[in-house]
């Protein structure tokens, strides 16, 4: 049940944060050094960090949920046993995958 | 529309649940999630290959059409799938009928209008000189 409502909250940050940085990077990207640089020094701010990692968190979580889900549209998982490790799994694999990513990126940028 | 045939008779003369239609709304979230679970780990491992981040290196990479498609069809797939799956939140949420279409009208607007943002960003990169 909290993974549940989990992959609802994560799936409204996506839309909202995680597209609009998305949207900001590109218009960034495309609008030449000044707007990239305002981006990167916003990125790379403790703060803006923060919301990175929420970010890809939220991505990860949201992703495997969102297979756990189609699982079950097929019928299958109902199972209390089976539900229960499945919807772990999704909670241990975003955390371990979100800090893979952040390892090796602030690995790359020392 | 029906689909499957889990649905109660009420349920079915009703047009299921808080849309009051669906089937295809459902179908279509379940398609552009597969649609995402291709293109969004493209996306994290494609950052995650590019030797560096700078905007040369990034700008280089979404220049190409390897990298320029790529990211049109996450950029159209992903605000597509977000709207659709706000909606469920909202009108599972908000009941009132006028408030329910206000809020629904105020968020097709914000996906159109962010995704019409993303792909100009990202049409100037590729149809542009590299910086």
């Amino acid at each position: 049940m909290a993974v549940s409502i989990i992959h609802r909250a994560t799936g409204v940050a996506l839309s909202f944060a995680g597209l609009g940085i998305l949207t900001w990077w590109l218009f960034a990207l495309s609008s030449g050094p000044d707007a990239y640089a305002t981006f990167t020094k916003a990125a790379t701010h403790p703060l803006g960090l923060v919301v990175l990692v929420g970010i890809t968190w939220s991505f990860f979580q949201h992703l495997l949920s969102g297979i756990r889900h189609l699982v079950m549209d097929t019928g299958a998982g109902f199972e209390l046993g089976i539900n229960k490790t499945f919807a772990i799994l999704t909670v241990v694999g975003s955390v371990v995958l979100t800090a893979a990513v952040w390892f090796y990126l602030l690995g790359m940028a020392k | 529309m029906s689909v499957g045939g889990s649905s109660t008779p009420l349920g079915k003369v009703r047009g299921l649940g808080s849309a009051k239609h669906g089937g295809e709304h459902w179908l279509t979230e379940r398609a552009t999630s597969i649609a995402l679970l291709l293109l969004g780990t493209w996306l994290i491992a494609s950052l995650l290959l590019l030797p560096q981040l700078d905007q040369r290196t990034v700008l280089e990479w979404l220049h190409a059409p390897s990298g320029a498609v790529p990211m049109a069809l996450f950029i159209v797939v992903g605000f597509k799938h977000a709207l659709d799956g706000v909606k469920v939140v909202v009108d599972d949420y908000v009941h009132e009928p006028g408030t329910n279409f206000a809020t629904n009208l105020v968020l097709l607007f914000l996906a159109i209008g962010g995704g019409a943002l993303a792909l100009f960003a990202l049409a100037r990169i590729a149809f542009g000189g590299v910086a």
